[in-house]
């Protein structure tokens, strides 16, 4: 069964012009907001019609404009797992993932069990979703639309509203979850992290347009997100303090923690605080200190966790006093350094790669 | 269907004896298909309470209907629910306090109707005469004041007991709709 895309939609001065196929298993959706994604869902769903195009799910059509068919939400067999998860409030968990079942008898898919047993709701099964942490509230959204015996599930950014720790509480279940799916999957997200992850393909969404599509590398490196100081790059974001301008060259001087990191540009007056991105691929490790190099901003630290990324990557994550950094190095270099947690390092990140969040 | 919400009581009722007297247009209707007499009758007095607190009890009702997540109803609607199904299975339920609170509005205004009642249908003695008529019939009467201040016990105590009872209702509807 393949999911395939062809619409526009116009409001106000936001253009969605976009055409795909999803084929069975995981296709990402990256863009940023305001890139179109949550219209994308909407259209699909049948929330939202676009003004002209078709949408196919495997052989039955949900929308084409020029033959006046819109088939109404509850006829597309398209479930949807919302970012607020959007579970009835007055029905049990119990309920809330019957909902779908009883509504398509015929439909497909895994049991009541399995599912319960998969995402580990059944203690949960009794209660109401307002005494649910926000991470059950999104185990129990997942397990309704899978319940519901979808042709298609499309997954709305369900992670953005949750913590770091209640996204790794969940990733594992979306990784069993959407692993060998036969159905098209839909993973709209802004974070590349989460597309690496869970996707075989993407699709970059940018103003509305798909900016790049096929297996999820090409799509990265053909939508150039290696370049150009890209929001979907791993990275952190730190506060610091504005502590000394160097007018001649330009230079804006930030303490952060015992540190003082050098940023290009004249970034505000002195006392002021200013974000500062840091991404992985801009920051470098060693073991000593640099001698006579042009890297401004040498911050000694402790590696905190050292993560495989799958293929020749790894991020590292350094404690450098008043921020955690990450490092995005490969394999072979955090071998041969011998990085591991509580190891002394020194992280370098160039100041022309500073920049204001 | 809101006008009666702003018009002056005394108005609606001038128009509903216009409408429903005798010799009105709907009265003679009514009565010739169904023998229902308004004027004067206590069918009349019952006609003048709905038209005064009906728009009041179906504009918080919408009201409680229209504040139900709409994102709610669309994930029902991705989940198979027709229209109707949403309204049934989301919609009405969450919207049930609300919908009480329509209610219990509209019994009181019904009760308290006085203007519209008593232009259309009089002051009748066991037949037009309302709670708020026979209070005020009393009060107009000499010695009078010892039954009207019982009369008003009972509207007291009529109003009091239709506001705990909604507001139990309401609060124990409300512990099961949102747990």
């Amino acid at each position: 069964m393949t999911l395939q895309v062809d619409i526009t939609r116009h409001a106000g001065d936001f253009a969605l012009d976009a055409a795909f196929e999803a084929p069975a298993g995981v296709t990402a959706v990256l863009g940023r907001s305001g890139a179109g994604k949550s219209t994308l869902v909407s259209a699909i769903a049948g929330l939202s019609r676009p003004d002209s195009g078709r949408i196919d799910l495997g052989s039955t059509t949900l929308f084409d404009r020029a033959a006046r068919i819109d088939l109404p939400p509850r006829k597309r067999r398209v479930a949807v797992v919302f970012q607020e998860s959007r579970l009835f409030p007055h029905l049990s968990v119990r309920s809330n993932l019957m909902f779908g079942r009883r509504r398509r008898s015929e439909a497909q898919g895994p049991s009541f069990e399995q599912v319960v047993e998969t995402l580990g709701i059944g203690a949960l099964l009794s209660r109401r979703p307002r005494s649910l942490s926000g991470g059950e509230r999104q185990r129990v959204a997942i397990g309704r639309a899978l319940l519901a015996g979808p042709g298609a599930l499309l997954f709305d950014e369900p992670l953005a509203a949750l913590d770091a720790e209640r996204k790794a509480e969940i990733m594992p279940f979306l990784e069993t979850i959407v692993a060998g799916a036969e159905i098209p999957v839909l993973y709209v997200t802004h974070a590349l992290e989460e597309a690496r992850r869970l996707a075989d393909r993407m699709i970059v969404l940018e103003r509305g347009t798909v900016l790049a599509s096929g297996p999820v590398e090409a799509a990265v490196a053909a939508a150039g997100l290696a370049s150009a100081g890209d929001r979907f790059l791993d990275g952190v974001t730190v506060e610091a303090t504005i502590a000394e301008i160097d007018e001649r060259y330009e230079l804006t001087g930030l303490a952060l923690g015992q540190h003082r990191v050098w940023a290009p540009g004249v970034l505000g007056a002195v006392g002021e605080a200013a974000r500062l991105r840091f991404l992985a691929r801009d920051v470098a490790l060693s073991l000593d200190p640099p001698q006579r190099s042009s890297v401004r901003n040498v911050l000694p630290g402790l590696v905190r966790s050292l993560k495989r990324t799958g293929g020749p990557y790894a991020i590292v994550s350094v404690d450098v006093g008043g921020a955690v950094l990450r490092a995005e190095i490969t394999t072979r270099a955090a071998d041969e350094l011998g990085l591991a947690p509580g190891r002394m390092v020194h992280a370098l990140v160039k100041s022309v790669a500073v920049s204001r969040a | 269907m809101h006008l009666p919400l702003v018009l002056p009581p005394v108005v609606t009722g001038y128009l509903l004896l216009i409408a429903f007297g005798r010799r009105g247009i709907l009265g003679q209707t009514f009565e010739n298909c169904c023998g229902l007499v308004f004027s004067f009758r206590w069918t009349g007095a019952a006609l003048a309470a709905g038209v005064m607190g009906f728009p009041l009890m179906v504009r918080a009702i919408r009201l409680s209907i229209e504040a139900v997540d709409r994102r709610l109803e669309d994930a029902a609607a991705t989940l198979g629910s027709g229209r109707l199904g949403v309204f049934f299975a989301v919609t009405l339920p969450l919207s049930v306090p609300g919908l009480l609170a329509g209610v219990v509005l509209g019994f009181a205004k019904a009760l308290g109707e006085f203007g519209a009642t008593i232009t259309f249908v009089s002051n009748i003695p066991g037949e037009t005469r309302t709670l708020p008529a026979a209070i005020y019939t009393l009060t107009q009467t000499p010695g009078g004041d010892a039954a009207a201040g019982r009369l008003v016990l009972i509207a007291v105590a009529l109003s009091l007991a239709a506001l705990v009872a909604s507001e139990l209702l309401a609060r124990r509807l409300a512990t099961r709709i949102s747990g």
